[in-house]
């Protein structure tokens, strides 16, 4: 399969979240403060985002394939389950501990931070954890 | 300018690269899925790609456009560790981040995902409010 265009679309991604404020940790928790000194800017991000989204995603997916792989690889799950919600819950709670979520504690590896280099570690623990926790409970 | 310029077109940005991704190559820009899979997955080299664009992406924000880099959290480590590791616990169990269910999955209308993205967000919500309200930690 031709990656390139995995390139362009991280450039656009690493651009999108350092320019709107995401990377920045105390601007995540000012927006999650609704009951303190709330700063709206997360709002505009996210609106934005989900904006074009919401318009374009049709657009795309009436198409048969993709422009350089063969077919659309997208989540097949319909229902709701506990996974999801518990997985939600935790990395909610997890967000709201330090304003931090996959996307800008990763480009905020830049900064040099002694924080995000934790983060991103147990962030990845974190996600090896879960695997193996859930072939544990499968199996007994 | 208008404060809330940077952070919309910041938005649109997201949304854009979320779109080129899904029209060039079919797949959601959802980062705990791509960080997870460049490590563990078949089909890493687009992940890689993807992540080294990422970092290319905040170096022309703060070196080409010369936006003033960020503060770093005034957190302690061990609470910064606690939220990655539940970062990454919660993101891998319920499929999904801000990136892929926030903006791809409501992109979508998925179901799952607008179920996702209102919990986590309630539950930052009351997470920022038992720090601040019980912990005295600022934010």
């Amino acid at each position: 399969m031709k990656a390139w265009p995995a390139l362009i679309s991280g450039v656009l991604f690493g651009l999108g979240l350092t320019l709107s404020g995401m990377s920045d940790p105390a601007k995540v928790l000012g927006f999650l403060n609704i009951t303190g000194a709330w700063i709206p800017d997360l709002i505009f991000v996210m609106g934005g985002a989900v904006v074009v989204t919401l318009l374009i995603t049709p657009l795309v997916t009436a198409r048969e394939a993709p422009l350089v792989a063969s077919a659309f690889s997208l989540p097949g799950k319909q229902l709701l389950d506990r996974r999801l919600i518990g997985g939600a819950v935790l990395f909610g709670i997890g967000w709201g501990l330090s304003g931090y979520c996959p996307g800008p504690a990763l480009v905020s590896l830049l900064y040099g931070y002694e924080s995000t280099l934790v983060f991103c570690l147990a962030m990845f623990a974190g996600m090896a954890l879960e695997g193996r926790l859930s072939s544990w409970f499968a199996s007994s | 300018m208008n404060a809330y310029l940077l952070p919309l077109t910041g938005g649109v940005l997201l949304g854009l690269s979320a779109m080129w991704l899904l029209l060039s190559l079919g797949r959601v820009a959802g980062i705990s899925g791509i960080a997870w899979g460049s490590l563990a997955g078949p089909e890493r080299g687009w992940r890689w790609l993807f992540l080294l664009g990422l970092l290319l992406g905040g170096l022309l924000t703060h070196n080409i456009i010369g936006q003033p880099v960020p503060d770093e959290s005034a957190a302690p480590l061990w609470l910064i560790a606690t939220s990655g590791l539940l970062v990454g616990l919660g993101t891998r169990m319920g499929g999904g981040c801000t990136s892929g269910h926030g903006v791809c999955g409501l992109g979508r209308r998925s179901p799952r995902s607008m179920v996702a993205t209102l919990t986590f967000m309630t539950l930052g919500v009351i997470t920022v409010f038992i720090m601040q309200s019980f912990m005295g930690v600022a934010a």
